[in-house]
């Protein structure tokens, strides 16, 4: 049942990338509870501009969990408290009246800061361009039923494809490791015939992307697989691990 | 026959769509036969400018620099993968008989003209169902999961309008993979130095010299910085203009700005009034809402839509007092069977919205607002068992009571119509050119091929179509011409002033310091649409549309407020620029359904109904395409018209009941 709540907002506010951010405090009155955490940030926004003050800027698109562009660190949780939703699908149901609720940007060495909440995701792009897709062109492939995949591989393919890149599972990691987000791309392609030819070199090159671009170790410690929205599982990253020793072995 | 269709209502068109001679089944054959090419080492020299990475951008940027080009793409999210291609659920079309249910390249030609209610061009069609296959083998050469049955071959499942089983997915996020797959054959060109990409751009002019495209002005949205770009071909594939009113399921960045560029410096805005609304979204739910969510058209197949029989239980119900689950049978009112016993819960989209319009309209809507009606799932729970209708629309339940809070298995949903997609666009010829020379425009962002009505899993396809298959050769075609013409300065008069407008155009909005937020004047602008120029339309209404319109131009050009600087990152004045626009092509969409004195496909005249209330169209006066021409800041636009001749289908009225 809809009902309002009162909280206390503790947002980050930072002007710019190489500007000291710091704490800023809102107090939200009468927020439904039926409205989803970024429409409770937006009637903010709205009550800033009004007040002739900058309103927060954060990232936000397709508001129904698919695009990957939000993100937010909401009371310690990348998307905040619930299970496998985006922040954008989070409702104002799971706070209480009177509430404080703390709101970062995704804190990783390779997610530089670039206003208020809003970082900067280019690094997981860098990855794909670096060998996350097979190599073909457009026209002169094969049929589509030319080559037979098996239900259970393509299942499990999409599972891992099901990956919507928005950095919460470098965000969750005390190392700030990308391996979760590498695993699934090179899980999926690993499984399908179709990327099966370079699966080994495709592991490696990523993953050398990956640390060279500031990303950390993995420790098998689960914090991105617990957060992840998409629920894409770790054991891509057993797969990933076995794509990555076979490049080794054949160096 | 094709003489004989042809209306003489028409105006001698000034037009010329440049359709290929032949036979229909042999014009896209010939031409790509006589077409001119660049051969590779002229290719390199080549610049082309792609904006937008969604399905149609990005395909098209990819494909276009593995041929050899320069590409230089932008898209204003922090990365091509989340264009809102991403958010389509159902699946994508293709005639590949798979299902030997007697599939074939003309029935998706056929069941495409037919659903767009005839007023598409055939030839354009013919050809996008010609190259359907070739996208489905593109795709999973790409590695797209596409769903497998247990012998590992491709799955099909069924879709609105057709008869077959020709629509592929990837579980209920086919735009996601496939866009994705797009995104990773960019992303490789991307890496070999082929696309230089630019992300959080957006695009604010088009350049024009001597009557043709040479560039762009685009804002670096995290600078603010305004910036050139030259190239020898300028190709848009920004989506469609659905946020015109202000709650769609489109994403929040999705807007027409682009479209009002090309038309602004030249470019015809063809059928602007053609909108898909879509029957089975979530429904509004307060003032502080931001976006509708869209629940998949396959829950129509086990689903009952119901309201109230007596206007006291949908007051009752609005009230809280009583619950769906309060009225028994015979106090249900299942509409949709009464009306359409035919194809009952199963019309099209168009014929569902409207009805449940009418119902609410009726005083007979349940929720809070009074806006929405019940999608019923008991029946079949009943039926089929609760575990069937959970592996069915299992992930679809979960998301509805993620949002709503209500669990779909014991009460039944609220849904009501919302604006989903626009079948309008800018005009383009047979070779995706726009009205203007070396102006290319793609995907949703064109006209082309739905007529007045989207099939559903067609969206997809028309999109990867004219990125993959389509647009990589017939840009050949002008660019051959243009290997001599070297590379410009971004220094010459024609970008000075188009920058130089750009500077004043901000400075003006920057300077207005009134009291009113851009959302606030977006949502004036969303209510005015969705009352006048929304399901069902009127003449009187639509001239009152056009006068509210006017009032919130006034309203946004004196009362806009929009804090910060324009030399930084400032997302309100990134929505004031969309929303100036926004502005301009409402009224330009009321302009047209107000011309437009019949109805056909989402276009819904009230005057123009049969007896039983469907869409009648008029095929003597209105067998055209109506290209809307500038003619200048505060001047009415000038009506260009492109006869749709009919030489290969026999026109018909559709019907539903029988």
């Amino acid at each position: 049942m809809e009902k309002s709540i009162n909280l206390t907002l503790k947002v980050w506010r930072q002007a710019g990338p190489k500007v000291k951010g710091e704490f800023e405090t809102y107090k939200v009155d009468n927020v439904s509870t039926d409205s989803s955490f970024l429409e409770m940030l937006d009637v903010l926004n709205e009550s800033l501009i009004k007040q002739r003050k900058e309103p927060i800027v954060f990232d936000h698109d397709c508001r129904e969990g698919i695009c990957g562009m939000c993100s937010l660190y909401i009371n310690g949780h990348p998307h905040g408290p619930d299970g496998e939703i985006t922040t954008c699908q989070l409702h104002m149901r799971n706070f209480h009246d009177g509430q404080t609720i703390t709101v970062e940007p995704w804190r990783s060495a390779a997610f530089p800061i670039i206003k208020d909440l809003m970082v900067d995701r280019g690094a997981y792009d860098k990855i794909i361009q670096a060998g996350g897709y097979v190599s073909v062109n457009t026209g002169g492939v094969p049929d589509g039923n030319a080559i037979a995949i098996g239900k259970n591989i393509a299942d499990e393919a999409m599972d891992a494809a099901s990956c919507i890149g928005c950095g919460a599972c470098a965000a969750a990691c005390k190392n700030g490791s990308a391996m979760l987000f590498v695993a699934a791309k090179v899980s999926q392609l690993a499984l399908l015939p179709q990327g099966k030819v370079e699966a080994a070199h495709r592991a490696k090159v990523m993953v050398a992307k990956m640390d060279e671009l500031g990303f950390g170790n993995c420790t098998n410690t689960g914090a991105c697989e617990a957060e992840c929205p998409k629920n894409v599982s770790i054991s891509h990253i057993a797969r990933l691990n076995r794509e990555f020793l076979s490049a080794k072995f054949k160096d | 026959m094709a003489k004989k269709e042809q209306s003489t209502a028409v105006d001698a068109t000034k037009i010329d769509a440049r359709i290929p001679e032949g036979p229909l089944a042999e014009k896209w054959s010939n031409y790509k036969a006589h077409q001119k090419l660049v051969n590779p080492s002229n290719k390199r020299r080549l610049d082309i400018i792609v904006v937008g990475t969604g399905l149609a951008g990005a395909s098209a940027a990819a494909s276009m620099a593995e041929m050899g080009f320069n590409v230089l793409n932008f898209c204003i999210q922090d990365s091509p993968r989340r264009a809102h291609s991403i958010a389509a659920q159902g699946g994508i079309n293709a005639a590949k008989n798979y299902q030997n249910d007697g599939d074939s390249v003309y029935r998706l030609f056929y069941d495409t003209i037919k659903g767009g209610d005839y007023r598409a061009r055939e030839a354009n069609v013919y050809r996008l169902a010609e190259v359907s296959n070739s996208i489905i083998d593109q795709c999973v050469a790409q590695g797209v999961p596409f769903a497998r049955e247990y012998g590992g071959l491709l799955d099909n499942r069924s879709f609105g309008g057709a008869q077959v089983s020709r629509t592929f997915y990837a579980k209920g996020q086919t735009g996601q993979q496939l866009l994705l797959g797009a995104y990773s054959a960019l992303s490789r060109q991307i890496g070999k130095g082929a696309v230089k990409l630019y992300s959080r751009y957006e695009m604010l002019d088009v350049v024009v010299i001597d009557g043709r495209a040479r560039g762009i002005i685009a804002r670096n949205l995290v600078s603010g910085k305004i910036e050139r770009f030259f190239a020898h071909a300028v190709v848009v594939g920004t989506g469609g203009y659905g946020n015109t009113f202000f709650l769609s399921t489109n994403a929040m960045a999705s807007n027409g700005s682009a479209a009002i560029q090309m038309y602004k410096k030249g470019a015809y805005f063809a059928n602007p009034a053609y909108a898909q609304i879509h029957p089975t979204c979530i429904p509004v739910h307060g003032e502080y809402q931001s976006k509708l969510t869209l629940m998949s058209e396959s829950l129509r197949n086990d689903g009952r839509i119901w309201v109230p029989k007596k206007k006291e239980d949908a007051e009752a119900i609005r009230a809280g007092k009583k619950k769906a689950t309060d009225l028994s049978e015979d106090e249900r009112d299942y509409y949709l069977e009464r009306r359409y016993p035919a194809f009952g819960n199963l019309v099209p989209r168009d014929v569902a919205s409207r009805a449940a319009k009418e119902r609410c309209d009726a005083g007979y809507g349940v929720g809070n607002t009074g806006l929405a009606v019940y999608l019923d799932f008991s029946a079949a729970i009943e039926r089929l068992g609760e575990n069937v209708v959970r592996a069915r629309y299992g992930n679809l339940f979960q998301m509805y009571e993620k949002i709503v809070d209500d669990n779909p298995y014991n009460t039944p949903m609220m849904i009501y119509p919302a604006i989903h997609y626009t079948m309008g666009g800018i005009w383009v010829d047979y070779e995706l050119q726009t009205s203007v020379k070396g102006l290319f425009c793609i995907g949703e962002a064109n006209f082309s091929d739905h007529g007045a009505n989207r099939l559903g899993a067609s969206a997809l396809m028309q999109g990867l179509a004219d990125g993959y298959f389509v647009l990589p050769y017939t840009i050949q075609n002008y660019l051959a011409d243009q290997i001599q013409t070297p590379r410009m300065s971004t220094e010459l008069p024609e970008f000075e002033q188009a920058e130089k407008d750009i500077h004043a155009k901000i400075e003006k909005i920057m300077k207005i310091q009134g009291d009113k937020s851009v959302d606030s004047i977006h949502r004036e602008l969303g209510l005015i649409m969705w009352d006048f120029v929304g399901m069902g339309r009127n003449k009187a209404g639509l001239e009152t549309a056009l006068e509210k319109i006017k009032a919130v131009r006034h309203e946004f050009w004196t009362k806009v407020y929009v804090p910060g600087v324009s030399a930084d990152m400032n997302v309100e004045l990134e929505k004031a620029l969309r929303l100036a626009d926004f502005i301009e092509i409402g009224e330009l969409m009321a302009r047209d359904a107000l011309m437009r004195e019949e109805s056909c496909g989402g276009h819904f005249r009230e005057e123009y109904q049969t007896p039983e209330g469907e869409a009648l169209r008029n095929d003597e006066e209105f067998s055209f395409a109506s290209c809307w021409k500038f003619t200048g800041e505060g001047k009415e636009p000038e009506l260009l018209k492109e006869a749709l001749d009919y030489e290969f289908i026999h026109r018909q009225q559709r019907n539903y009941k029988s």
